[in-house]
């Protein structure tokens, strides 16, 4: 019984696998790192004090070749690495009841120390908001504009529900430290989507958000300048920075993992099953064979 | 009462008995008032005057009892108290109030409301077992007595309203309230008799006496203006001694302890008696012995404790780890991780004081990692604990049908031990025997009579008769020979078993109780066609005559009922009655008896003058009466010890001596009580110089008056004619041999501790076959010096020591596998052998035996025994008793077990379990105690391993964060996983769980050694379990973390954040610990299933219950299930292989192990699951009788011993044969 158990757990596992595989092939992905090659040569050796300072230019122009058909739409993610979002003072800091509605406008207690600006409540407060990815990518096929979609880059209940229309930024990015990104007073936080993007903490110190999507397919070898505004600092704790273009399919982005996951732990219940076949043959033991129990055992020496 | 009644109670025992019950008749110079000065003797009684006692100094104590923990206002701080003894409760109470700090990780309802719940139901459980003992309380408290209500007028009032002083009376067979002083008796000169079973165990009746100055207030009026001052000693818990005088009409007489009525025993024998009260409630002795039961803990929770220590050890390993980690991380990475603001931080974040932040982070890391110690292991081992006990108060098989009173699990906490058990001590009386004698054989002038065979002599055939159908195959080594002579053998197997069948068979006539005598001989006066009718005739008489009980009409029969000092004298009347010799009448002087001659169905009534009674007593173990016949004819009549009349027989009394020694053997072998009875015929005159000088020495009074009465006793206890033997069965209780096989082959040792006498002792030993003969009795007692010098006891020590050396060396000399050895010992060797320096060599002794029968010991050295096995051997052990004498041996005892019989409730009161009968402590041990045993093993470890497995992925997770205390689950998550999402399952583990059913339990008592060898909760498995929670907390993680890495999850493009990571991580945690626990359950019901695959299904209905809650509440986790995971593949497929990666190693372990090493219980489950014993039920047989651990008492060793003999015989036979042969 625990033979065909074990079998059966491989055959199962072993096609998911390679199923996921297949899945993982599928996905054509672009990564391509900025943050040093972004840094004009006369800085490379003071990177920091070149983007802490706001009259340089921080454009910057990449160039990516296609390397398989990308189908639409395609995803364009930045990547950050070494980048502690999931660090409790930090996870800490935001109130979800003054992001959701106008009338918690002043409940900040949570945000410390970026919860009040010359004694008036930020909106949005905590370090979360205002640390917020600046960064913007332009693209362009053939000098043709690529247009990218940056609306539904959000969870669909987090626009409803947890930020509110009627709550606007107010005294953000108007202390004496200037985080990341500011925002448009006009625009209502639940249109902000790349801040409700970034108010998702990340699990791990080295994570992608969504920036937004290509919303036509990529031919093979095509070739996509992207014009960066190099602006956000993780220079000062010696993050990378990467912009990622892939496609999905039903296991989400590239994930290879998973599927030699699958074929390892399927491999081996085959093996385990191989295993118990070759016990049973050469040490079998006939189920409730009595002469097993102990006192038998014990008794004479029961030749096992 | 009638005017007939009170005559003849009028006696006046005093003057017929030689010995106890004789007064000195003037004062003693040594007997003078003892003078009562100094601490200790404060104690003034006013009798009748219960007023003075209202008010100080004189205000004592009122009759009020409470033995219950904790009062409506100490409840609660003590309560609490008690609940935060336990290191795990304090901990979690010191993180609950940590968490209202800005130092915690977690919300700080998240940590309260656990713990509010887990410790409040804990409390609720000790109040509602106060409250039971409570009721018990009350039920005593509301018991009625009469009490002198002024002006000589008596009424009932409760218990608990008795106060010192107070004027009592006490009817027939009631309870002493308190501790009183004798005042008078229904007899004329202050006699009572009292039974101490609830304080000392003994069964036959004490005789109490009153002061003779005392004896006229006989009656309610005389009361009216009664006055007198008692002052004595302070309440002290010594049973036998009391210091006291009593001062009444200017005069002051000293009183002793034969005058004191002890609270909780009982009047016998006496139809009422005055007492007025010394000692109330808890001043009274038995109250004061009463020592506060000792709260008890098992061996496996014991254990628990360790782990959980160890536990703790890894707690604030990983807390230091994370600690220095994170100092080192806010030291050289937070001045770099400008988004943090590093530059204004708190105390809590400073990276310019990294030491500061680490020991604040210290704190948080302990209370974080706290899930590593399950919050719910303590209140969920409770909730299964009561639920067992309930399985154990509602279990059908062990309900008496004739007391109707169910088992009782009074303490819940000690369920599992019941599957440990390695010795058992039990009580003889009233746990093993009925206290009930039944006259079941006599031999009369060398000829045996009474067919009827004892209890155990009919279940040994039976025994025998079932093993000898399946000895062929399992003494197969001596195949051919066996069949050779397998003629032989089963001829006596026909007639064992045509014996049992008709015993069974036989029409069951009324049984009379005390009688169960078949023999057509002697019955229905056909004995007087007997050759030897004369002899059956004084047999007869000796019967009728010889004791000193008192007839008591019975209204509803028309009969007699006897009122006996032991049951033995009850059920020779009955005996007598039935043979056709009523003893119907007793005077001062005479006894009557009405003789139903064969011939003529009208009885004749005798009258037989008592000259001289010499009582029995535990030294002379004789008793003899001198009667005068309707002729003028004088006799002395003797009843004994075989071994005491023997020795007395005249040269021409010997006559039968053979015969009857032999029948004796005979008797002694089965299990029953014997006693020779013997004849004297005296002369007018030698009589009459024998009494003047009996009559001379019992007026004079001296010190040495009782050793000279005794020896003019034993002049003309001489010179004897053995008529005959008595044999009276101790009634067993029901089923106590096939129990104590049981347990027996189960790999219980079992040792009877009890106060009878060594021969009595011996009987019940072999009745129960703890002894048999052949097995080689090793009789330690000391050499009978009464001195009391230095030297004296040092020789009887060096004595002592000798003999259990040479034993020891016996037993290690000795070559034949199945000698069996029994032990036998008596109080005072006792007390020898249990000095400090004697008892680790009768320790080792003791274990050696067989059995081992300790007889003479007070409750007192019962404790001590308990104490030392339980020390000394370092097993655990269970103690059995149902009197007053077994509490400190029920309470020193791992388990107190009390039978609920009808004597007293001091016992039960005392125990952990209580159970109606003696035989259904096999079905406690072997099947409640076996599951239980496992069950909450099992349950420990999975405790473990699951707390283990959830509580290592935070602080893997912390390693990521820069450790910085952030924990990668939602709080709602943690807070529900110990309480609801993972509690059920295992605690349905806990309370259904069985490997084997409970037939098979009984079929083979040898699973039962699972348990005390602790198969289940060694450090091998607890580790494995710990191990196994190690590995399920790393591939949890690091699946986890690599599966939902930094690439979209969901076909929409999204890439996971720490909502959806941790979500999908829990998901995980419940699949496999609920998984783990469904491969770990051997037995499954619609509970478990419902529990197991439900705590799965509630983890879902959570998830989408919480996601719909305002986002306010849900945070992160909003619509998670339903619109981040669910529509995501990912989420499902990787919940499927972390499941099925972490059942993997268990379920490979466990496949190997079966099909290499199978223990007991999975072949027997096999089996059953196969089907295979219904279709080779041969083999089912087979296997049972081998299942049998290789014992030495109980019937089956003692089948086989019996087997062996005879091929032993048959061997030597068969050899002699040959050798002819050859020759």
């Amino acid at each position: 019984m625990i033979i065909t158990s074990f079998a059966l757990v491989g055959l199962v596992f072993v096609p998911i696998g390679l199923a996921s595989l297949s899945a993982s092939e599928q996905v054509v992905e672009i990564v391509d790192r900025y943050d040093i090659d972004c840094i004009p040569e006369q800085f490379q050796n003071e990177r920091l004090a070149y983007i802490q300072n706001s009259e340089t230019n921080k454009t910057c122009t990449r160039n990516l070749i296609v390397p398989r058909k990308m189908n639409s739409p395609v995803y364009v993610y930045y990547q950050l690495d070494n980048f502690y979002q999931n660090h409790r003072r930090y996870v800490k800091s935001r109130s979800d009841k003054q992001l959701r509605s106008k009338a918690y406008e002043q409940v900040t207690d949570n945000c410390k120390p970026e919860d009040k600006a010359n004694g008036l409540a930020i909106v949005p407060c905590g370090l979360i908001a205002w640390s917020l990815f600046n960064d913007t990518y332009k693209f362009s096929l053939d000098s043709k504009v690529l247009e990218v979609n940056k609306k539904n880059i959000a969870w669909k209940s987090d626009q409803d529900h947890k930020f509110g229309s009627d709550v606007y930024p107010k005294n953000f990015q108007s202390g004496a430290l200037i985080g990341g990104a500011k925002l448009n007073a006009s625009i209502p936080l639940s249109e902000q989507e790349d801040l409700i993007v970034w108010m998702r903490t990340a699990a791990l110190p080295t994570f992608r958000k969504l920036y937004g999507k290509i919303e036509v397919d990529l031919e093979l070898n095509d070739k996509i300048t992207v014009v960066i505004q190099n602006n956000y600092n993780t220079y000062g704790f010696g993050g990378k920075k990467k912009l990622v273009l892939s496609t999905t399919t039903w296991i989400g982005g590239k994930n290879d993992f998973l599927g030699v996951a699958y074929l390892t732990v399927g491999g081996m219940c085959l093996f385990l099953a191989i295993c118990f076949v070759l016990l049973y043959v050469f040490k079998p033991r006939t189920l409730g064979d009595p002469s097993y129990l102990s006192w038998n055992r014990n008794a004479a020496g029961h030749p096992s | 009462m009638t005017r007939t009644g009170r005559l003849r109670e009028r006696l006046r025992w005093s003057k017929l008995y030689s010995f106890s019950c004789i007064r000195p008749s003037v004062l003693l110079d040594n007997e003078a008032p003892h003078s009562l000065q100094g601490p200790g003797y404060s104690r003034v009684v006013y009798c009748n005057q219960p007023r003075v006692h209202r008010q100080k100094p004189f205000k004592y104590p009122t009759n009020y009892i409470s033995t219950t923990k904790y009062n409506a206002i100490t409840f609660l701080p003590k309560a609490i108290f008690e609940q935060f003894r336990r290191v795990a409760n304090l901990y979690f109470l010191l993180a609950a109030i940590l968490s209202l700090t800005p130092v915690t990780p977690f919300y700080a309802m998240s940590m309260i409301a656990p713990l509010a719940f887990v410790v409040g139901l804990s409390m609720a459980k000790e109040a509602l077992e106060d409250w039971r003992r409570f009721m018990q309380d009350m039920e005593v408290n509301f018991r009625k007595v009469s009490i002198h209500k002024g002006e000589g007028r008596f009424g009932y009032k409760h218990w608990q309203k008795i106060r010192v002083g107070d004027v009592v009376k006490v009817d027939k067979d009631q309870f002493f309230p308190a501790d009183l002083l004798l005042l008078s008796s229904s007899y004329e000169d202050g006699i009572c008799y009292v039974e101490t079973m609830n304080l000392d165990g003994e069964t036959n009746l004490k005789v109490k006496r009153s002061l003779e100055v005392t004896l006229p207030l006989d009656d309610d009026e005389a009361f009216n203006d009664f006055r007198a001052v008692i002052r004595c000693e302070d309440p002290n818990p010594s049973l036998y001694t009391f210091v006291g005088n009593f001062e009444y009409e200017r005069q002051v007489y000293p009183l002793d302890p034969s005058q004191i009525l002890l609270r909780d025993s009982k009047l016998r024998n006496t139809r009422y008696v005055y007492g007025v009260v010394i000692f109330t409630g808890h001043d009274s002795k038995i109250m004061q012995n009463a020592t506060k039961s000792p709260s008890k803990r098992s061996r496996i929770e014991k254990k628990m404790d360790k782990i959980i220590y160890i536990l703790f050890t890894l707690l604030v390993l990983i807390s230091l780890v994370s600690s220095i980690g994170f100092a080192a991380k806010t030291k050289f990475g937070m001045p770099k991780w400008w988004y943090l603001q590093p530059q204004n931080t708190t105390d809590l974040y400073d990276p310019s004081r990294p030491m500061l932040s680490g020991i604040f982070h210290l704190v948080t890391a302990l209370i974080l990692y706290g899930y590593l110690i399950p919050i719910s292991l303590y209140v969920s081992i409770e909730v299964v604990k009561v639920l067992q006990a309930m399985f154990i108060n509602q279990d059908l098989h062990m309900y008496d049908e004739e007391t109707g009173i169910p088992a009782q699990a009074r303490t819940s906490n000690l369920n599992e031990e019941l599957g440990q058990v390695d010795t058992i001590l039990s009580d003889k009386t009233g746990t093993l025997t009925c206290n009930q004698m039944d006259f079941l054989k006599c031999s009369i002038a060398g000829i045996s009579y009474g067919l009827g065979s004892s209890e155990v002599e009919m279940a040994a055939a039976k025994q025998m008769a079932s093993e000898a159908s399946i000895a062929p195959e399992q003494h197969s080594s001596g195949q051919d020979f066996w069949e050779d002579n397998r003629g032989g053998f089963g001829t006596s197997e026909i007639e064992l078993e045509s014996r049992i069948n008709c015993a069974i068979k036989k029409p069951r006539k009324p049984r009379i109780r005390d009688f169960n005598f078949e023999d057509d001989r002697l019955m229905l006066g056909n004995w007087t066609k007997e050759p030897t009718a004369g002899t059956i005739l004084l047999f007869f008489r000796i019967l009728t005559l010889c004791h000193t009980a008192i007839p008591e009409p019975n209204m509803e029969t028309g009969g007699f009922t006897y009122e006996a000092e032991s049951p033995d004298e009850g059920a020779f009347l009955v005996a007598a009655r039935e043979f056709g010799f009523e003893f119907c009448k007793r005077t001062q002087s005479s006894v009557f008896v009405r003789e139903r001659d064969s011939s003529s169905e009208n009885a004749i009534e005798r009258e037989f003058k008592i000259l001289n009674l010499l009582e029995f007593n535990s030294k002379r173990k004789r008793m003899s009466v001198i009667v005068q016949d309707e002729s003028g004819q004088i006799n002395l009549l003797c009843k004994g010890a075989d071994s005491i009349v023997f020795e007395r027989l005249s040269k021409h009394g010997r006559m039968y001596e053979n015969d009857t020694s032999k029948h004796l053997n005979e008797y002694g072998e089965a299990g029953l009580r014997t006693l020779a009875l013997a004849y004297r015929v005296l002369e007018e005159s030698e009589y009459s110089a024998w009494n003047a000088e009996f009559i001379k020495v019992k007026t004079t009074m001296g010190p040495d008056r009782e050793a000279q009465l005794e020896r003019v006793a034993d002049m003309i206890e001489r010179d004897l004619i053995l008529v005959g033997a008595t044999a009276v069965e101790d009634k067993l209780q029901k089923g106590v041999p096939e129990c104590i096989d049981k347990l027996a082959q189960a790999g219980l040792k079992i040792w009877v501790l009890t106060g009878d006498k060594m021969e009595t002792a011996i009987n019940v030993g072999f009745a129960c076959s703890l002894l048999r003969q052949g097995m080689k009795q090793i009789c330690i007692s000391t050499i009978n010096c009464d001195l009391v010098t230095q030297d004296a006891k040092k020789a009887a020590k060096e004595n002592i020591f000798m003999q259990i050396t040479k034993s020891a060396q016996m037993i290690k000399l000795e070559k034949d596998r199945h000698a069996a050895f029994a032990l036998i010992i008596d109080g005072k060797t006792l007390s020898y052998a249990l000095e400090d320096d004697l008892k680790n060599q009768f320790l080792s002794l003791a274990v050696d035996c067989a059995s081992v029968i300790c007889c003479r010991v007070s409750p007192k050295q019962k404790a001590l025994v308990t104490r030392l096995v339980k020390e000394g051997t370092g097993k655990t052990t269970l103690a059995i008793g149902d009197g007053a004498n077994d509490v400190g041996m029920i309470q020193e005892a791992d388990i107190g077990v009390g039978i609920s019989g009808l004597e007293g409730m001091q016992a039960v009161m005392a125990s952990d379990f209580s159970i109606a009968q003696f035989r259904f402590l096999e079905r406690l041990l072997v099947v409640h105690g076996h599951w239980c045993y496992k069950r909450i093993a099992q349950m420990i470890c999975y405790f473990f391993y699951k707390n283990i497995a959830f509580g290592l992925t935070l602080f893997y997770f912390e390693t990521y964060t820069g450790f910085s205390g952030q924990s990668v689950y939602d709080d709602w998550y943690m807070l529900l996983f110990n309480v609801i999402l993972t509690s059920l399952p295992v605690i349905s583990l806990g309370v259904f769980e069985q490997d084997v059913s409970s037939e098979v339990c009984l079929q083979f008592p040898a699973l039962y050694q699972q348990g005390p060898k602790n198969l289940f909760f060694d450090w091998y498995r607890i580790l494995g379990w710990m191990g196994n929670g190690l590995y399920s907390s790393l591939i949890i993680f690091f699946l986890n973390v690599n599966i939902f890495y930094d690439q979209a999850f969901h076909a929409g493009g999204q890439t996971a954040d720490m909502a959806v990571v941790g979500t999908a991580m829990f998901t995980c945690i419940i699949w496999t610990v609920n998984m783990q626990i469904a491969l770990t359950m051997s037995h499954f019901t619609w509970i478990q299933h419902l529990f197991v695959w439900g705590s799965i299904a509630t983890w879902y209905a959570f998830l989408v219950v919480y996601g719909k809650s305002s986002p306010l509440i849900s945070g992160n986790a909003y619509q998670i299930l339903l619109e981040a995971l669910g529509p995501a593949p990912v989420y499902w497929v990787a919940t499927l292989i972390v499941t099925a990666s972490c059942s993997i190693p268990y379920l490979a372990h466990i496949s190997y192990q079966r099909a290499l090493n199978p223990l007991d219980h999975h072949v027997i489950q096999e089996i059953k699951y196969y089907k295979k014993d219904l279709e080779d039920q041969q083999m089912w047989k087979r296997e049972r009788s081998k299942a049998r651990q290789e014992t030495k008492i109980g019937f089956t060793a003692r089948v086989d011993a019996k087997i062996r003999q005879l091929k032993g015989k048959l061997q030597k036979k068969s050899s002699t044969l040959s050798i002819q042969m050859v020759s």
